[in-house]
């Protein structure tokens, strides 16, 4: 095989793009005098979990915002399940969804009310029998006729999942999963999104605070820092480069400035 | 965007899902279904017996009866149905549902489509009772005017349209900060509509500014159907001419207001 050959065999940026659950090229967002997300580019293969750390104004949300099309991009590019956002958004929303505590359910109407009028708006077939089963897989049915306002904070994160759940996404953007949940459920939870992941074959964007649960769950970590990506690799090769034995230290690391530091402790 | 791809975007079992959780949101209030009621009753109680009073002092109004309650239930059909449209918005805003909306299948054409349906049904459980009340109570059928009132009313209804989807995308942009504007702009319109007063009243300058909004064709017509018994087809047309220019205006602004907004990450905050 010749090199011209070697080179028309490979993938190239846009078919490489395509295949990619989410890919980002050289994302900015600059929001009056701050850098909130300062280009950045990564790829998410389909069927992956990626968690998405650091700390407070790191600019995960905005990163997953853009994702969404909730905030455009000062430069750069999105691409969400082969299409450009957010000038294709139309052909991928129903495809995807999310659970952010930027948003809440609607108070007064009930959690079946609430899934049934998201179900109708993503167009989910044979509806009643979906919110059972979410009902049945995410312990809804004790309030599943409750107003959403007087559920506990916990059952109202189960309840935003269903809702992020409802159309079967094949790519799932979660911004803090397992907040405000107890241990037990939220264990619970995360083996729930895992099988789902498996089961589905779906991709799941994360961003989170709890370093055990992205140990647990993710393939993959992204570390941010001020707007720009401080590392990117698995779990483990990150805590091998970082000579920690728990991503919460690699977090203190990043966080406080000790990268270089650590990084040469570890060489 | 051009109108067929508009037309091709737009999903009835998405709109019908926004109607569906509006209605939902209605029989669970009993405060917001008597609201409804409550202001439009009032209004046509105080209105009914100042008319009284005035014909019983005046040859005009004596003979042109029936002018000051036909434009209080003219202008609360303006009125009412620019906030049945902009609460149902606001309510998205107060449950911060809005983000949730904007990442779903959802587009804006569809959001205001929910919103205008919305704006009639709760316009209906308002002005239906209010017109009964004027009928038993003043003896004034509004339902007199037959045809013509299907004129007024459609005008009426297509400027409250403008207004709710062009304040909307400004609390879309500016948040919740903003909202005083949803209360506030229509009655910006009142004395330049001349709902209780005919055009010419007002300075030769400012006549200009009032015939350039549709209300004010409305609200003269109904006058000429009283007063003169005539039904000026004419002003109908105009100001349907004038309410498709404000239609377009409006949608182009809410849309250029929800670009800003996803610029400036305002879909995000959606607070102060």
């Amino acid at each position: 095989m010749t090199e011209n050959d070697k080179a028309s065999s490979r993938p190239t940026v846009a078919e490489r793009s395509s295949s990619a659950a989410i890919a980002v090229e050289h994302l900015v967002k600059i929001y009056k005098q701050t850098r909130a997300v300062d280009d950045i580019s990564f790829s998410l293969t389909r069927g992956s979990i990626t968690g998405l750390l650091g700390g407070n104004g790191a600019g995960k949300t905005t990163t997953i915002a853009m994702i969404m099309g909730l905030v455009l991009p000062t430069s750069g590019r999105v691409q969400v399940l082969g299409h450009r956002m957010p000038e294709e958004s139309a052909a991928v929303l129903g495809r995807m969804n999310f659970e952010s505590p930027y948003v809440d359910m609607p108070m007064r109407l009930t959690v079946r009310q609430n899934l049934t009028v998201f179900g109708k708006l993503y167009a989910v077939k044979n509806l009643a029998g979906r919110i059972a089963e979410l009902a049945d897989d995410l312990d809804l049915t004790d309030f599943i006729d409750r107003a959403n306002g007087k559920l506990s904070a916990g059952q109202k994160t189960r309840v935003a999942l269903a809702k992020a759940l409802i159309n079967r996404p094949e790519l799932l953007l979660l911004d803090e999963p397992t907040a405000s949940l107890d241990p037990d459920t939220a264990d619970w939870v995360r083996a729930h999104l895992e099988r789902y992941r498996k089961d589905n074959n779906a991709t799941i964007l994360l961003a989170s605070h709890n370093m055990l649960e992205v140990e647990r769950l993710c393939d993959r970590v992204i570390i941010m820092k001020r707007g720009r990506i401080e590392d990117d690799d698995t779990p483990e090769a990150i805590m091998a480069r970082y000579n920690r034995t728990t991503l919460e230290e690699v977090f203190l690391d990043v966080a406080r400035g000790r990268v270089n530091g650590a990084k040469e402790a570890a060489r | 965007m051009t109108g067929l791809a508009v037309h091709r975007g737009i999903s009835v079992h998405r709109i019908g899902a926004m109607i569906l959780r509006y209605w939902y949101l209605l029989l669970s209030s009993w405060p917001r279904l008597l609201e409804l009621l409550y202001w439009p009753a009032l209004q046509v109680i105080t209105w009914g017996f100042i008319q009284y009073y005035i014909a019983e002092n005046s040859n005009f109004f004596a003979r042109a009866g029936g002018t000051l309650i036909g434009a209080v239930i003219l202008w609360d059909i303006l009125f009412r149905g620019q906030l049945g449209f902009s609460i149902s918005f606001l309510e998205e805003m107060w449950a911060r549902n809005i983000g949730n909306l904007m990442m779903s299948p959802l587009r804006p054409i569809e959001f205001l489509l929910s919103l205008m349906v919305m704006s009639l049904i709760r316009l209906a459980i308002g002005i239906i009772p209010m017109t009964l009340l004027a009928l038993f109570m003043f003896q004034f059928n509004v339902y007199a005017l037959g045809l013509p009132l299907i004129a007024f009313f459609c005008n009426l209804i297509f400027t409250s349209w403008s207004v709710g989807i062009f304040v909307s995308g400004l609390v879309l942009r500016n948040g919740l900060g903003a909202e005083s504007i949803v209360w506030t702009l229509m009655f910006a319109i009142l004395p330049l509509a001349c709902v209780y007063y005919p055009v010419s009243v007002l300075p030769v300058w400012l006549q200009y500014v009032a015939w350039a909004l549709p209300p004010t064709y409305a609200f003269e017509g109904m006058r000429a159907l009283l007063i003169e018994n005539t039904f000026r087809a004419d002003l109908m047309l105009e100001a349907l001419a004038i309410n498709a220019v404000f239609l377009v205006a409006s949608f182009a602004s809410f849309l250029a207001l929800l670009r800003s907004a996803k610029r400036h990450g305002s879909l995000l905050s959606g607070g102060e």
